[in-house]
């Protein structure tokens, strides 16, 4: 598998020459196939509630979801936990603060995932979108419009993208990071492999677990992205056939006026 | 209304009567949608129904958006995300805004081009063609001043970039700039001002859209030969023209109809390509992001913005003859505006008395190298401000200038026109005529 994903990296690399210069700034972001990309493309919902549990165990310990409310994790087209899995989820995992009782009580599924504990940390529900891929070839974008924007593949690459370096500076570490800007992140690696059991007992390789947040960060970034692209085959659909009525409403129109057409057609 | 001998409304029943006496509106809507059309127009002028189509969209979707949106720096970006996860068939709504946009100045600038190339400009066309400039530019205030609403990381910068440009006119800028931005620097009175403006200024362009199609339909539109329509009896204008309903109603309606499901397709499959990532990070007054981009649309007047920077030689000569008062950025800022500017007086800096591009055999090459320009300047402006792209950006902003300064006021006297049809029916036969087959 290894094997086969640094194939598919050295391909698209090799493809992509001059990849260095990624919209973000300089660092390596390889491709990885999502099941969500292209217009037929559908979320995996067992690989989006994999990454909720990576996020829970891993990510949420310093990076927040605050624009995702939790009760989302319930709504078609997403992880769709049942209801009282959401209700559990959030009484369990989070605390907000009830400002009646003065005091922290569980979580609701109205509430919000929590804001970055860490405040170095960025916020993560819109990652996915706030960051790009290869805008290649020569400034033109032409990658990302057949493949996506590439943000999720942006966060496979830098959580797969550590070389195990470090320097300190000013009293802060920093990581040597082949996808990140700069090449030096204050993110400590923080999936090595393994980090987490899943239930289903699904590979849990680091770019495994890799793919599997970012898929999910996708899906807290867009989470209407099934209902958009149902709306977008039913449009195309509605328009194309619009057109095609229109078109022979032009046509026979017109044909009185056009005598050529008259006897060609 | 139109100079072309046409009939006209009759009331016929007594209620109509009636209302014709006191308001003769029915009068009026009869006229504009029967009015005689030069039978030969090409698919090129279906954009003006494209453009009208997107101002009522970009309307219509954006009315609904300021039910939810709150513009507020603290709560602006909120609410958007607000708008999208929460507002029924709100990311849809917003989608198609922010596309629109993008379809808008598509349209308008192949329209424009058209204009160019079919010499729409020439008399008597000139007030049409000035107030499609006017639309333009408030179309652009427009654009940039909603791209601000989102309040992202390059709805910032961007506001901080394109108002600092006023910052550039001597000694009286940074006053302005101070009024524009209501304060020292961009911030909740920019926010609040520019979403304002931003409801305002479509109807704006409405009104405006009103007066342009007044324009041309005092005048007639023009027509790929350029050859006027005849007007002398109604008979003969008949054979030139065709009535705008149903026979261009339902032309422009069908390739309006083809390009919305182009249009569907991006909105429901990729509607962030056009956009920039980083304007799904709040913004943050404290973090310059490492390339200010403006949106596609600007990309080609923000090249020419940046094309003339101290080092060159007309810029040098600008600061030297002006005491240092215009320096490099006010330069800039001029270049820029003054790219719009040649479009304004195209009517006069063309000497050819030959409207179409058709039957101007050089015109025909300079002007398909202005749109190779158009297209280069657009990939430079979203490239970084250095070697080899400013002066790629250079070069093809002093082409854009040599275009309306240098070649069209000579072209139109040395140039040898080839012959037009005499008449419109001639070039239409030509293409569906009898002429083509044998007679039935
Ligand atoms: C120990 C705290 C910590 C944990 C745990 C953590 N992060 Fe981070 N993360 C950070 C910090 C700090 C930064 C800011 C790094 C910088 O800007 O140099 C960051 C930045 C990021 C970025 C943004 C990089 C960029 O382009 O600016 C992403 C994406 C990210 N983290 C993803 C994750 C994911 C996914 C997880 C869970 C698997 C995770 N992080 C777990 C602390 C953490
Ligand atoms: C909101 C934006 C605009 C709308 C809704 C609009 C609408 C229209 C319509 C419906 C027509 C007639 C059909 C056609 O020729 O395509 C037209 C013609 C024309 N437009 Fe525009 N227009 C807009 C902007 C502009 C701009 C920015 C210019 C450039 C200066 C422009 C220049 C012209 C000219 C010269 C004509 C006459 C061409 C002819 O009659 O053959 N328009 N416009």
């Amino acid at each position: 598998m290894i094997k086969k994903l640094s194939i598919i990296a050295l391909t698209a690399l090799a493809l992509s020459t001059g990849g260095a210069m990624a919209a973000g700034g300089e660092g390596h972001v390889h491709d990885t196939a999502f099941s969500f990309e292209g217009p037929f493309g559908k979320f995996d919902q067992n690989q989006l509630q994999r990454g909720l549990q990576i996020y829970t165990e891993v990510c949420s310990a310093c990076h927040g979801l605050r624009y995702v409310p939790l009760r989302a994790l319930g709504d078609p087209g997403g992880p769709e936990l049942a209801e009282d899995q959401v209700r559990a989820y959030a009484a369990q995992t989070f605390t907000v603060y009830d400002p009646e009782l003065d005091e922290d009580v569980p979580a609701k599924p109205v509430d919000h995932f929590p804001m970055s504990g860490d405040p170095n940390a960025p916020d993560l529900s819109l990652m996915a979108k706030a960051r790009a891929g290869f805008h290649g070839p020569y400034g033109t974008g032409l990658n990302q419009l057949f493949r996506g924007m590439g943000g999720p593949e942006y966060i496979v690459s830098i959580l797969t993208g550590y070389t195990g370096e470090e320097k300190e500076e000013a009293g802060t570490t920093y990581y040597e990071n082949t996808a990140f800007p700069g090449g030096w992140i204050a993110m400590a690696p923080p999936l090595y492999g393994e980090d987490v059991e899943f239930a289903d007992g699904h590979s849990n390789e680091l770019h495994h677990e890799a793919e599997d947040i970012a898929s999910f960060l996708m899906w807290t970034a867009e989470p209407k992205m099934m209902a958009r692209k149902q709306a977008g085959f039913i449009g195309v659909l509605m328009l194309t056939l619009l057109t095609v009525l229109l078109y022979l409403t032009n046509k026979a129109i017109w044909a009185p006026h056009k005598h050529k057409e008259d006897h060609t057609s | 209304m139109s100079g072309i001998p046409h009939d006209h409304y009759e009331p016929k029943t007594g209620a109509e009567k009636w209302l014709h006496k006191r308001l003769p509106v029915v009068g009026l809507l009869y006229d504009t949608l029967m009015i005689p059309t030069p039978k030969n127009l090409n698919w090129w002028w279906i954009w003006g129904i494209v453009l009208a189509y997107c101002l009522v969209h970009m309307i219509v979707t954006g009315i609904v958006l300021v039910m939810h949106y709150t513009p507020h720096v603290d709560m602006a970006f909120a609410s958007i995300e607000h708008i999208m996860r929460d507002v029924r068939g709100g990311h849809m709504i917003r989608y198609l805004h922010m596309n629109g946009a993008s379809l808008f100045f598509f349209a308008v600038y192949i329209h424009i081009f058209r204009g160019l190339f079919y010499g729409s400009y020439k008399a008597p066309r000139e007030v049409t063609w000035i107030v499609g400039m006017l639309i333009f530019l408030l179309m652009m205030a427009t654009g940039f001043m909603g791209y601000v609403l989102p309040w992202g990381q390059m709805s910032f910068w961007g506001a901080t970039v394109i108002t600092g440009l006023f910052g550039a006119i001597p000694w009286i800028g940074e006053p302005i700039q101070t009024w524009l931005l209501g304060g020292p620097a961009v911030d909740n009175a920019t926010l609040n001002r520019f979403f304002s403006l931003h409801y305002l200024l479509p109807f704006v362009i409405a009104a405006l859209v009103i007066v342009h199609i007044w324009a041309f339909h005092t005048t007639g539109n023009n027509n790929p030969t350029g050859v006027d329509v005849r007007k002398t009896s109604k008979e003969e204008a008949e054979k030139d023209t065709l009535p705008f309903w149903p026979y261009f109603v339902i032309k422009d309606l069908f390739a309006l109809a083809l390009i919305l499901a182009i249009f569907w397709a991006i909105v429901g499959f990729m509607p962030n390509f056009l956009g920039h990532p980083d304007n799904y990070i709040e913004a943050n007054p404290l973090v310059t992001p490492s390339h200010i981009v403006p949106e596609w649309y600007f990309l080609p007047f923000y090249a020419i913005l940046r094309a003339f920077t101290a080092d060159v030689w007309v810029v040098m000569f600008a600061n030297w003859i002006s005491f240092g008062v215009i320096d490099a950025k006010f330069f800039g800022v001029l270049a820029m505006f003054g790219a719009i500017i040649v479009m304004v007086l195209v009517p006069w800096l063309d000497t050819s008395r030959v409207r179409s591009g058709r039957f101007r055999p050089m015109f025909k090459w300079w002007f398909y190298l202005l749109v190779i320009d158009f297209v280069v300047l657009m990939w430079a402006g979203a490239m970084p401000a250095e070697p080899p792209y400013s002066t790629i950006s250079l070069i093809g902003a002093t082409y854009w200038f040599a275009y309306f300064l240098v070649i069209l006021p000579i072209l139109g006297i040395i140039e040898k026109p080839t012959a037009a049809p005499a008449t419109i029916e001639e070039d239409f036969e030509a293409h569906y005529g009898t002429k083509a087959t044998p007679a039935e």
